[in-house]
């Protein structure tokens, strides 16, 4: 009897959701980009936009670790919190090892968990940063990730100083990071509504047999589909209770197969689907193929525009669903699939 | 003399073109990989080269045959036949590296000057 688990407060819903009981609070959102981003349709909403995507650094890495620490020293000053405020710092890059995020806020001596999700690590770590609130093992926690055009070529395709041609399949990985700060308690500075993560819905690996990086849409759509559909039984709600559904880099490509692939379970969000590849450029006349993709995608779109539609109470819910593509270049090298996976993170606007 | 001249400029460009807009269209519609596109240039080349159809197609179009993969390719056979004609059967492991050394080192030292002078930028 003694293992039953309590009802009264079980916070966990269905199978793979938890609804909070007190949900946290986003106190600040920070978001550091580089040129072609700033060009984009978020331009005027991120709060620093660098021309120099090299930031005065050797090499692309430096600078990716550079716009991390940029974008974190961006969210404690808005939230007006020092690092010592900062309970934990959970964050994640695309390069092996962390070696972005490591080096970039090393130096900020904040207690850290670093996480792999691909694409989908800014939504692992606010999901993580939740829990640990909700669970009150945290009172503060930062979830911040990046991802650089040139040092994600680097590594998962060709060195810039290659010189190779995209096809049109391939997505533009996005130069930036974007983070959040996480509170038990209401920001300081309250501008317009109160933003709170009410529950969350944990993703599990799907693999559709995919081989093509320069196609990371179509391997990520599935897990994607797979995530909303669990989501919306787990929670018991139809697509409508969303003003918008923001998928994290799936395209223009992925996009369409999710919305086809949903469509055969007969849920439809062909209304009030967003995606953060689709629109953190402008298609007609930046020219990046498929869109854009990188763990900075969903980050800077969420934490330059979509907070600020809830800020300013354009939409009360959003369902947040960053998708990442968990291959290595090695797994890609050996033949290997690209198992996708997407974590959806439900976020309202109070007041 | 100058007619002659720039006939020759115009079919090497307009072979060695054609060749290119070939090699685009598999870049495009299909997913080879670069290194693997390049793999199937060379190969082509020396194929062609050992069913005797590169070499009087190189010497009509110059250049245009030459430049391209496929004309290493070509390279690379030749030098293997002819080392295989005066040394006979350690020519096989000889001759296409007497064939390609000057293209091949030319690319290395080459590359190398040009990483002193430029440093890759992002691309727009």
């Amino acid at each position: 009897m003694s293992n039953v688990v309590n009802k009264e407060v079980s916070k966990m819903k269905g199978k793979q959701s938890i609804l909070f009981k007190n949900p946290p609070y986003i106190i600040a959102a920070s978001s550091v980009a580089g040129k072609k981003e700033g060009e984009g349709p978020f331009g005027h909403l991120i709060d620093t936009v660098h021309e120099d995507v090299l930031l005065g650094k050797d090499t692309w890495e430096e600078a990716e670790s550079e716009f991390m620490k940029e974008a974190v020293e961006k969210a404690l000053s808005k939230a007006e919190l020092k690092s010592e405020d900062i309970r934990y710092l959970l964050a994640g890059d695309l390069l092996g090892q962390l070696i972005a995020t490591s080096f970039g806020i090393a130096e900020l001596k904040i207690p850290f968990f670093g996480l792999f999700g691909a694409c989908s690590t800014i939504g692992e770590a606010m999901s993580l940063g939740a829990i640990l609130i909700d669970g009150n093992f945290a009172d503060k926690v930062i979830a911040v990730t990046s991802s650089h055009f040139a040092s994600a070529e680097k590594q998962f395709r060709f060195p810039l100083g290659y010189g190779n041609q995209r096809p049109y399949s391939a997505s533009w990985t996005v130069t930036g990071s974007g983070g959040v700060v996480l509170s038990n308690q209401k920001g300081k500075k309250i501008e317009g509504a109160t933003i709170r993560i009410r529950g969350i819905t944990v993703g599990k690996i799907v693999d559709y047999g995919i081989k093509d990086t320069m196609n990371m849409g179509a391997a990520m759509a599935p897990a994607a589909c797979d995530t909303i559909k669990v989501h919306l039984s787990d929670m018991g709600i139809e697509p409508t209770y969303y003003d918008k559904i923001i998928t994290g880099d799936l395209g223009y490509v992925g996009s369409d197969i999710l919305i086809d692939l949903l469509k055969e379970e007969n849920i439809d969000i062909s209304k009030n689907h967003m995606d953060c590849g689709k629109e953190i450029f402008d298609q007609e006349s930046q020219d990046t193929h498929a869109g854009g993709s990188g763990c900075a995608c969903a980050a800077i779109t969420f934490a330059s525009y979509v907070i600020k539609q809830l800020q300013d109470r354009k939409w009360k819910r959003v369902l947040l669903l960053p998708t990442g593509s968990l291959h290595s270049k090695v797994s890609y090298n050996e033949g290997n699939t690209m198992p996708g996976i997407a974590h959806g993170v439900v976020i309202e606007a109070e007041g | 003399m100058w007619k002659g001249d720039s006939m020759e400029y115009l079919k090497a460009f307009l072979v060695g073109g054609a060749i290119c807009a070939l090699v685009q269209i598999l870049l495009d519609k299909t997913t080879l990989m670069p290194g693997r596109v390049m793999v199937i240039l060379v190969c082509t080349g020396a194929i062609l080269g050992a069913l005797g159809i590169y070499e009087p197609f190189a010497k009509w179009a110059g250049a245009g045959a030459g430049v391209p993969l496929t004309g290493f390719g070509n390279a690379l056979f030749k030098g293997v036949k002819e080392a295989i004609d005066k040394e006979g059967f350690i020519g096989i492991f000889k001759g296409g590296f007497t064939a390609s050394a000057v293209g091949v080192s030319a690319a290395l030292v080459f590359s190398y000057i040009a990483s002193w002078i430029f440093k890759p930028k992002m691309k727009s």
